[in-house]
């Protein structure tokens, strides 16, 4: 990053103070991701039912649940396996639709057709159910669950890259890059790729808190992640049925930090997109 | 016309490639129906009976073929969970979905609008970072777990919003059928009672999706506006010295709308889909909790049937999304 | 342009719901059933068909049968305590037959049906109805032919209508079992003229029945809008016993049980069939709402290890796995003590019934030293479990996952959607299953016949086989005498105790929640809520 891009990043941040916040969020996340198995202070698998159901004390600080589990262990070592899919699937979107995306704005023709009518299908369906079918279909195992989060995100990024390569297919430096004897491989990847990456890192940022709620959704329905493996989005079905007998932590906890982890990506989002294309903000 | 049956046209390919691609996941999908069919104690030889009785054990291209077939005939297979014709089932759960949908957009309407606009105004004000927070946090709330939240408090604690049962109170019983939107039939016969009922129902699964909706509203209300606040004309209008508040709602605002509009129909079609999750929790008996219920029982034609709907539905409110904007936007017709 | 043939398969219950309503009011005029004689059910799910006897008919269905139709008997009705009366599976009372006589040679039964037993539609039942349902219920295939079939009740032949009040059944042999497997839900009587003109052509008036109650039951349908709501009206004229207290009853599909519990807790239902135990057991304790909890006859939870393949095959290994589980963890975390413990009782059957506690308890050391002899080294499995029955297997699969892991063995869980569930069932592979069975016929050879005889049932999950057991077993189901009843039941027990293909965990209580005004909770074998002797207020 640059002197000037760093200038910019700083004044952005201290304009907007919720940027600045959601960034703190965002370093307590990522910490609590990588260290959380070390940082837990119970073993997040260890039953112990003489304890089950306690309300938040200073041993358990967000209760225990059904069967005497630290919810807190569980909700922070959860952290590295919800970010892990969400950012799996952004990752993998990025390359599959950014790359697809960027073929069919440069080449055109059938390239574009086919990409197209690609996104489009994928559109008409109704996304949730999409991947809650794909994740049934293909068996409920986390690659499955990164796998069916991108799918449903692949035709935002095919338009966004597409649209972004179009703009540029006709630029000075790409005709340049063609007489110079570069292969049309070779334009694309080396001189059309690397200028439309801010505009696809943005969109990664602003998918990221979707493909969370996404794969915490599949989870919550039975079709995500196993148990007993900590995850949030099983972590709220198994209290949902203990918030009407009064045992409203065992859902909350996980709940309200999917929420904050969420908010803290699509604040994130915005910000990032300030920073890189201030045209962009709405 | 030659335009809006191209456009027809040009939306078939993307309906057969759902066809096809939802038929292949449902065959995957790992139940088995004849064995669901079979009953708990049925012999090998049974089963094979019923898979033979149900088309099961021919090649997969001849079962595609005899679906597509039942297609054309209208015949989108029957539900294991119900046990009734899965159009029957969708005909008859569409209206509840389409009901607390509309209901959720219009509520969002109220909200995010009126939210855009302040923002837009106010620019960079501390009133644009609240709108900007709150209609986040409305987007980033899981709705599984806020729709809990809210029962909770609203019916079990605080005992404000009645028993979430569905559309009705249990002791209502339902206005006859015209539109199948209870408010409006409840209306039309001048059923009050009912008509409280069903509303009073409808407030929170409503509530829990209208936040859903708040950002991309807000959102594209605020864009729209600014956009138009810095065009040539409004210059003018200040310039002329009309006063601030009737520039905004009567010029700029109703210059504003058109994209508002394009974005009501995107944001429609995407909650139409989205609410399965709402409808699960609320116990709503819309084509969302159909679907899902269906799919967690591996119940292939409801599931079919339900994204087949939704894929047409998404392709008329695209088309009618379009002419909207032909009517509208001379510009537009040219292209 | 397809309207006509669409308006041709919608069942006539969901076009008489919108037409009904002006109905209703009308009656409102006249004289409405009031709050009082309105019962509001709710329940995780609703019938998905109106005909018990159909293939591929839900749980549910069960109900319809009982409150619409009529069979020719029923269990004798005992009480159990201040909130549930029960049934004695050994004594009969009369239903539709005011009387029976069995022949001395003890070769057949003969009926005789009240005169004044009539169908909705207001004609007699005769003894033809009868036999043209029993005929249905052996021909028609799936659950209903199997159940009839496990009384010996097989084939057309031996249901004979001696004249119009006269109805006799011919045994195939001498089953105990016959008589009870007529006053379960199956052998119900359906109006077979009704039928047959409304049948299209179909013998069996499959499609009719299905989506349409035509018999002389308590109660009528009045609206089936399948996966919302069923809503039952009394039928004022009926004669084969006490006219219900209550005129209406409503029953709502509620899939949350968070949902269901604070509409039973906030006093806006009436009864709520179906809560996880934790649920019960809070509702139990604090005493302001009624709970029916009845030990569901002849059913345990049970985890059942494939004796068939390896590694589960080896004895020892099994009783390893008996000895490692964490029974009492379980019954307080998974059961929250609603259910009678099936662990830590004597080396040899305590009575000669079933459920009857097996002889292990948590014993670490006594399970690592089998482990040790059975020579198996450490592995990896999968336990599988029926989604449906989550909120209770989940927990017992993790505590059981948890438990397995200090003798090397690593569990993976694997939770199948219900309709998956029978399916990986049949393929007889699965190493580890969390389940509960039940047969509806409360006897031991019942229970052992179907899960553990070496014909390999579909409920045989650990694909039992044993030459030995399967003689016990057919000895117990045929015995001549008292004697040797007994001798074989104490054989089977002891074999299964010792081998150990189930691992008994608990025997489940049914829980049902309901107001304090509720009274006259009834219990049959199908566990469905009877709504003729309920009453309100």
């Amino acid at each position: 990053m640059s002197a000037a891009a760093l200038r910019h990043a700083r004044h952005v941040v201290s304009e907007n103070p919720v940027t600045g916040f959601a960034l703190g969020l965002f370093v307590l996340f990522v910490l609590a991701a990588l260290l959380g198995p070390s940082l837990a202070p119970h073993d997040p698998l260890a039953s112990n039912t003489m304890l089950a159901l306690q309300p938040p004390s200073a041993q358990h600080w967000f209760g225990t649940d059904q069967i005497g589990r630290d919810i807190f262990s569980r909700v922070l070592v959860a952290t590295r396996l919800d970010l892990g899919i969400a950012a799996a699937s952004v990752a993998l979107v990025f390359a599959a639709g950014g790359f697809a995306g960027l073929a069919a704005g440069f080449f055109g023709g059938w390239v574009d057709q086919i990409v197209g009518r690609t996104a489009d299908t994928i559109m008409a369906f109704p996304l949730f159910v999409l991947a809650m079918a794909i994740v049934a279909a293909l068996g409920n195992t986390v690659p499955n669950i990164v796998l069916a989060t991108a799918i449903i995100n692949f035709p935002l990024y095919v338009r966004v890259a597409r649209a972004e390569t179009t703009q540029r297919r006709e630029a000075g430096f790409v005709d340049a890059a063609r007489i110079a004897g570069h292969r049309d491989m070779g334009v694309l990847l080396l001189q059309v790729a690397p200028n439309i990456l801010p505009i696809m890192v943005v969109q990664m940022s602003l998918t990221m808190g979707y493909a969370i709620l996404n794969a915490a959704g599949l989870s919550f329905i039975g079709l995500g992640v196993r148990a007993p493996t900590p995850e949030w989005g099983i972590m709220v079905a198994e209290g949902a049925s203990f918030i009407v007998s009064g045992e409203w932590w065992v859902a909350l906890f996980p709940g309200a930090t999917l929420m904050v982890a969420v908010f803290c990506f699509n604040l994130l989002g915005d910000g990032v997109r300030d920073i890189v294309d201030p045209r962009r903000r709405t | 016309m030659r335009g809006v049956l191209w456009r027809l046209a040009g939306s078939l390919p993307a309906l057969a490639a759902v066809v096809v691609v939802t038929f292949i996941l449902t065959r995957v999908l790992p139940g088995d129906t004849a064995t669901y069919f079979a009953g708990p104690t049925a012999s090998a030889e049974s089963i094979a009976q019923i898979r033979t009785a149900l088309g099961l054990d021919r090649p997969l291209p001849e079962q595609f073929w005899s679906y597509v077939v039942a297609l054309f005939h209208g015949d989108l297979g029957m539900s294991l969970t119900t046990g009734q014709p899965v159009l029957v089932d969708i005909l008859a759960r569409l209206p509840a979905s389409a009901e607390l949908t509309l209901c959720g957009l219009v509520l969002a309407m109220a909200v995010a609008i009126p939210l855009g606009i302040i923002a837009a105004v106010r620019q960079g004000s501390l009133a644009d970072h609240a709108c900007r927070v709150i209609v986040t946090a409305g987007v980033s709330l899981p709705v599984f777990f806020t729709g809990l939240l809210l029962v909770y408090v609203f019916y079990f604690l605080l005992g404000w919003s009645p028993a979430p049962l569905g559309r009705l109170d249990a002791f209502a019983s339902a206005p006859p059928t015209v539109t199948g939107f209870y408010l409006i039939d409840a209306a039309l016969i001048g059923d009050w009672e009912t008509w409280r009922s069903a509303f009073a129902q409808l407030v929170l699964p409503a509530v829990t999706l209208g936040l859903f909706a708040l950002a991309p509203i807000a959102r594209i209300t605020r864009a729209s506006m600014l956009a138009v606040l810095g065009a040539e004309f409004i210059r003018t209008a200040r310039a002329a010295g009309l006063a601030s508040r009737t520039i905004i709602l009567t010029y700029a605002l109703r210059n504003a709308l058109l994209p508002v509009v394009t974005t009501l129909g995107m944001v429609f079609s995407f909650l139409l889909g989205a609410n399965v999750l709402v409808e699960k929790v609320f116990a709503w008996p819309g084509i969302g909790s159909y679907a899902v219920e269906a799919l967690i029982a591996s119940d292939g034609a409801p599931v079919q049937g339900f994204v087949l709907t939704m894929a047409i539905l998404y392709v008329a409110l695209n088309l009618t999304i379009d002419l909207i904007n032909r009517a509208l936007d001379p510009r537009a017709r040219q292209a | 342009m397809h309207r006509r043939s669409f308006l041709k398969a919608l069942p006539t219950a969901a076009l008489a719901a919108p037409l009904a309503a002006p109905g209703i009011r009308k009656a409102a005029a006249q004289a409405a059933p009031t709050r009082n004689e309105t019962l509001l059910l709710v329940q995780e799910y609703g019938p998905n068909s109106l005909d018990m006897q159909g293939i591929g008919s839900s749980q549910p269905v069960n109900g319809v049968a009982l409150n619409c139709y009529d069979r020719l008997v029923r269990f004798k009705r005992v009480k159990l305590d201040d909130v549930t009366t029960s049934f004695d599976i050994n004594a009969l009372e009369p239903e539709l037959a005011e009387s029976w006589q069995e022949a001395s040679d003890g070769t057949s039964v003969t009926f005789k049906i009240r005169a004044d037993a009539r169908f909705h539609g207001g004609r007699s039942v005769t003894a033809r109805d009868v036999k043209w349902s029993l005929d249905r219920a052996v021909s028609i295939g799936g659950f209903a032919t199997t159940q009839m079939n496990a009384g010996s009740l097989e084939k057309p032949e031996q249901f004979v209508a001696v004249d119009d009040r006269t109805f006799r059944v011919d045994f195939a042999r001498r089953d105990k079992l016959t008589m009870p497997n007529l006053a379960v839900t199956i052998p119900f009587v359906f109006d077979s003229e009704l039928a047959i003109r409304n049948g299209g052509g179909d013998p069996w008036a499959k499609e009719y029945l299905k989506n349409n109650v035509a018999g002389g039951g308590a109660f009528k349908v009045e609206a089936w809008r399948p996966g919302t709501e069923t809503i039952y009206t009394r039928n004022d004229d009926w004669k084969n016993g006490d006219l219900p207290k209550l005129r209406r009853v409503i029953a709502r599909d509620i899939p949350s049980p968070s949902t269901r519990r604070a509409l039973i807790e906030r006093g806006d239902a009436d009864i709520s069939y179906g809560l996880p135990p934790k649920d019960f057991k809070d509702l139990a304790d604090a005493g302001r709402i009624k709970v029916a909890a009845v030990p569901v006859p002849n059913a345990i939870w049970y985890v059942a290890l494939n004796s068939a393949l390896p590694p589960f095959n080896n004895l020892k290994l099994r009783q390893a796995v008996a000895w490692a589980l964490p029974y009492e963890k379980i019954m307080q975390a998974s059961l929250f003590g609603r259910g009678v413990p099936m662990w830590g009782g004597p080396a040899t059957p305590a009575a000669l019934k079933w459920p009857v506690p097996f002889p292990y308890s948590a014993n670490i050391e006594r399970a690592k030293a089998l482990m040790a002899e059975s020579g198996v080294a450490p592995f990896s499995t999968t336990l599988l479990f029926d989604a449906g029955s989550g909120t209770i297997a989940e927990p017992m699969a993790v505590l059981v996952k948890e438990a397995l892991a200090p003798l090397g063995i690593t569990v993976e869980l694997n939770k199948i959607p219900g309709a998956n569930f029978r399916g990986e069932l049949n393929k007889k592979t699965a190493p580890m299953v969390i389940n509960r069975f039940g047969g509806w016929l409360d006897w031991p050879d019942y229970f052992f016949f179907w899960n553990y005889h070496g014909n390999n049932s579909i409920f045989n999950i650990p694909s039992y086989q044993n030459p030995a057991m399967d003689r016990l077993i057919d000895g117990a189901r045929f015995a001549p005498d008292a004697a040797s009843y007994a001798q074989n039941v104490r054989g089977f027990l002891e074999l299964g105790m010792q081998e150990v293909p189930f691992i008994a965990i608990a025997q489940p209580f049914h829980d049902v929640a309901m107001q304090r005004t509720i009274g006259g909770y009834q219990f049959w074998p199908c566990r469905e809520p009877d709504f003729r002797f309920l009453t309100k207020g």
